[in-house]
């Protein structure tokens, strides 16, 4: 294995790469984003208002006197993602109706960010009013396990389970179905060797670097990323090994059933990545789902290991909260591992 | 030419000839196609709640019901005290927990203030802000009304008001899956084109019969060409497959501007991802390297190609490796094009890049493969 030294850069590329993405890049909160302000009033207000807009760092304002149809070509070619047009008569409404209006059009191509932006928008409007009126009722809000609303914490537990899996998966089924191919496993079951040790003897290189790769994560992840091991490093690394073990006998499997090498690397990358990726439950929240697709994500090993990580490393939970999982994933280790041992000829037709 | 059409017959007849890849690449893609959308989804509902009701008063029994009649809440429970609510979240039962104080109507309506306490389970910081911005929105609501009950609101406001009115254009319904599906298309015919082809060539080096055809007088650009068009084939038909019937069946999505566009930006891509296809076959010598390294770049290309979040958002660094990526531009692209209706003039730039790319990608591998080690 340590032969080949491209697939050993990206098996230990790849899990600080991924770190580093999803740490620094990929957010879901909306920066930069560019908004055209249409001032039609050009009264105090307006432009007080418009310069608030650009004060603020969410937005990179353009001003331009633009009609709607202007607004959608605007739109079309994707140089603006929002519009704020203050009418002719803004200041004359405001003085003497005590009522203005802004109206504010948005490109809803993605929903969420057409969301964001109104709400960004709105609030600056409504700040800058500031009423404070009699029976007020104030809210204090408190956030708990992550104060500072880091997207990291949420991301790294899943990003642990995804790498571990895919990479274990990978690994197995490919190595395994290449020996068949080469017939080089001919050889190996010929020899006085125990199938099983065979077997073990291909998963142990694997255990290893996925445990290295798993200390390089969370070693990542606490000094870069500031996320935090609240409870027992040791309970982690016990179930993360748990999880490997899951991970590598689902590669067994895969590898039992593929023929080529070819079918191996697609069923496990294709047929496994969305899945893992979906039914994990760090991307999207597993509660907007269809039921269904609930019921279908319990088949997912990655989403109880997910769990399980998220209890120990984030709010610092003991066994006692996640035997529930750990049991559940201890069975699909076993049930994986007698299908495996089942399928696995002794003699290849 | 002959020689290449040769080469082709070969090329499909082997890929036909194995049964379960042809499932893979048809089967595979759709069924994420269905599945994918429907988990996707970024709007919260079914926030778990649960109530610390200290008061029992007419107050706070209204607001509690205006909370579960808004649809986005489940009530869980209701608990006695803090600390008991609090192990609901612990057990990922609950997401919120909102405290009501006691005395609360009465200190309301005698102080004219009152205090709430709210705390949220914020491993998922998107889903406490919004959970904890929707709930806020109630409690506004309800202290509007708790105000109109004691207060004759008058004809014009005391106080001059701005009033926002908002509008949204080109997906009025906020349906997010018009948003996500024309991308998890790009990012399936991504993943299935490149790696088959990939995969494809690298299986030739490392079952030997490419030292076979190296001995032919067959050109190199020939060798490649036959490479790359049964799986250029192929890509065009997935997406086909996934436009026409996967998103219009089934999502009802019908591309607002031009299909031929479209189509035409599909096929330079699809030239430019199988170049990278074969690149990277062409520094590799084994199938499991390929999947490897391929799925390093893959892995990166889909994260940074705003697919799931926005690129804008990126620190400056990454919004760099965004803009150097091909697929950030098919994703612009494909939602320009069928969500807004974007004509030719508007993704000229878009065109431009990816015949960059293609050429790059190509020309490399063409220059890097070697018939002779």
């Amino acid at each position: 294995m340590f032969r080949d030294r491209k697939t050993l850069l990206i098996l230990f590329g790849l899990p600080i790469a991924q770190i580093l993405l999803f740490g620094f890049a990929l957010t879901n909160e909306i920066k930069n984003s560019r908004i055209v302000v249409c001032d039609y009033a050009k009264c105090g207000i307006s432009r007080q208002l418009t310069e608030k807009f650009a004060a603020n760092n969410n937005f990179i304002v353009e001003e331009a006197l633009l009609s709607h149809h202007q607004i959608e070509d605007a739109f079309r070619s994707g140089r603006i993602k929002l519009a704020v047009v203050f009418p002719l008569d803004f200041e004359d409404d405001y003085q003497h109706l005590n009522q203005a209006h802004v109206q504010l059009i948005a490109d809803a191509t993605d929903p969420n960010t057409a969301n964001m932006l109104t709400a960004y928008a709105t609030n600056i409007i409504m700040e800058y009013q500031n009423l404070s009126l009699p029976y007020q009722i104030n809210t204090e809000t408190r956030m708990i396990y992550n104060p500072e609303l880091k997207g990291a914490i949420n991301f790294v537990p899943g990003v642990m389970a995804l790498v571990l899996m895919l990479v274990c998966v990978m690994m197995t089924s490919a190595s395994i179905v290449r020996e068949k191919e080469y017939g080089t496993m001919e050889v190996l079951l010929v020899s006085p060797l125990n199938p099983f040790m065979l077997i073990i003897s291909k998963a142990i290189p694997y255990l290893l670097l996925s445990l290295v790769n798993l200390i390089v994560i969370i070693l990542l992840s606490i000094t870069l990323l500031g996320v935090p091991v609240n409870g027992s490093l040791l309970l982690l690394f016990l179930i993360s090994i748990l999880f490997i073990i899951t991970a590598l006998s689902l590669g067994l499997l895969i590898s039992n059933v593929a023929q080529t090498q070819q079918t191996a690397i697609l069923v496990s990358l294709i047929g496994l990545m969305v899945p893992t990726i979906l039914f994990t439950g760090f991307t999207f929240p597993l509660e907007n789902m269809p039921v269904v697709l609930q019921w279908l994500a319990n088949i997912v090993p990655a989403k109880w290991y997910y769990t399980i990580v998220k209890s120990i490393m984030i709010k610092g939970l003991g066994f006692g909260a996640i035997w529930k999982e750990t049991l559940v994933l201890a069975v699909m280790t076993c049930l994986l591992l007698m299908i495996s041992f089942k399928k696995f000829k002794v003699r290849l037709e | 030419m002959k020689t290449l059409i040769f080469l082709l017959q070969k090329e499909f007849k082997q890929i036909f000839r194995n049964k379960i890849l042809l499932a893979l690449i048809f089967i595979i893609p759709v069924v994420q196609l269905l599945i994918f959308p429907l988990a996707a989804d970024y709007e919260m509902k079914n926030i778990s709640i649960v109530v610390v009701d200290h008061d029992h008063s007419p107050y706070s029994r209204k607001l509690i019901s205006k909370i579960v009649a808004s649809g986005y809440f489940n009530l869980y429970a209701s608990a006695g005290s803090f600390e008991e609510a609090f192990r609901f979240i612990e057990n990922d039962k609950a997401d919120l927990v909102l405290e009501i104080p006691k005395n609360f109507e009465r200190e309301l309506v005698v102080e004219k203030s009152q205090q709430l306490f709210i705390a949220a389970n914020a491993i998922n910081g998107i889903k406490a802000g919004l959970g904890g911005a929707y709930i806020n929105r109630i409690i506004v609501d309800f202290n509007t009304d708790v105000r109109l009950e004691w207060i004759q609101p008058e004809r014009f406001n005391a106080v001059p008001v701005i009033q926002v009115t908002s509008s949204n254009r080109f997906n009025p319904g906020m349906n997010y899956r018009f948003f996500m599906v024309p991308g998890i298309l790009v990012f399936l015919v991504t993943l299935v084109a490149s790696y088959m082809c990939a995969l494809n060539t690298v299986r030739e080096k490392e079952i030997g019969t490419i030292e076979q055809i190296n001995v032919t007088p067959i050109k190199k650009y020939q060798f490649i060409l036959g490479k790359l068009i049964p799986f250029w084939v192929i890509g065009v038909f997935v997406f086909t497959v996934g436009l026409f019937i996967v998103a219009r069946l089934v999502y009802g999505i019908i591309p607002l501007g031009s299909i031929t566009l479209l189509f035409a930006y599909l096929a330079v891509y699809l030239v430019a991802m199988l170049g990278l296809g074969l690149l990277v076959s062409t520094y590799c010598q084994t199938q499991q390297q390929v999947m490897f390294v391929m799925f390093f770049f893959m892995m990166i290309f889909v994260l940074m190609s705003g697919l799931f979040t926005p690129i804008e958002s990126m620190p400056a660094w990454a919004y760099v490796i965004a803009r150097c990526n091909p697929v950030t531009y098919f994703m612009e692209v494909i939602r320009m094009v069928v969500l807004k209706g974007s004509r030719l003039a508007d993704i000229r730039l878009h065109f431009i890049v990816m015949f960059g790319f293609a050429l790059l990608f190509n020309l490399w591998a063409v220059i890097h493969y070697k018939k002779t080690t």
